[in-house]
């Protein structure tokens, strides 16, 4: 019986072969958007418990990969609602582009901000988008929305980062 | 209009944000395992609670259902 099929009848064997083999790209998606490496680590582990206990719905023609995507990029927003603190952009703050430190953090301190005034809804795409340069295609499905929707999130998202980084428009670093 | 914006966001991003390189740092099937064999947390009762007072609310006030949606 193929491996999917196993998985969707709830067996732990098939569930262990696809944890393993996916892991490591579930993890990825999700630190990029949470931008935190032990937060990512308990996400991914959440999320594949969801998928888990779904694996009746699942359906073994279907493509594993994106349904559990879209289920860690849901957990992900998730985090992001209840998160109360302004969340770092930066995951290693070891990786600093760009010759002046003392202007580059406060560039970063800067967009920190502006990314926190963002709502998480839009602080997903703008952070996949924008900074992690996912192609729409790619964010609209793990979101499970039209590119439309994608596209006025994206507009309004830049609209207040835009407004809130004003002030570093032009400057060269 | 909106392209050329977030072309310049984008420019401007790049120069102090980095996109993630991100692997995995360690196995973690053994996490998974303790998830699984950890026993279903009772929903607490406030959460009932609450969603009692939501679905009291809206039945109440039908015309808050697009607002709460817009926010989910």
């Amino acid at each position: 019986m193929e491996l999917l099929e196993r998985f969707a009848r709830g067996d732990i064997g098939a569930f262990e072969a696809l944890f393993r083999e996916f892991q490591g790209s579930m993890y990825g998606w999700i630190v990029r958007i949470v931008r935190d490496r032990d937060v990512a680590e308990e996400l991914t582990v959440e999320a594949f418990w969801h998928v888990y206990r779904a694996h009746a719905r699942f359906d073994p023609d279907g493509n594993f990969a994106g349904w559990a995507r879209r289920i860690a990029t849901n957990l992900a927003l998730d985090y992001l609602k209840k998160a109360r603190r302004e969340l770092p952009l930066m995951v290693d703050p070891a990786d600093e582009p760009g010759a002046n430190p003392a202007l580059q953090r406060e560039l970063r301190e800067q967009i920190t901000r502006a990314f926190s005034q963002l709502s998480p809804k839009l602080r997903v795409v703008a952070t996949l988008a924008l900074v992690e340069s996912v192609p729409y295609g790619e964010i609209a499905r793990a979101l499970g929305l039209s590119e439309t929707t994608l596209r006025v999130r994206m507009f309004r998202a830049t609209r207040i980062l835009r407004e809130q980084l004003r002030s570093f428009r032009g400057v060269e670093l | 209009m909106n392209e050329i914006h977030e072309r310049e966001v984008r420019k401007l991003l790049k120069k102090a944000v980095p996109p993630v390189r991100a692997e995995l740092r360690r196995d973690l099937w053994p996490q998974m395992l303790r998830r699984i064999e950890q026993p279903r947390r009772p929903v607490p009762w406030i959460d009932w609670a609450l969603a009692a007072t939501v679905t009291a609310l809206l039945l109440l006030f039908p015309k808050a259902i697009p607002v709460l949606l817009y926010h989910l």
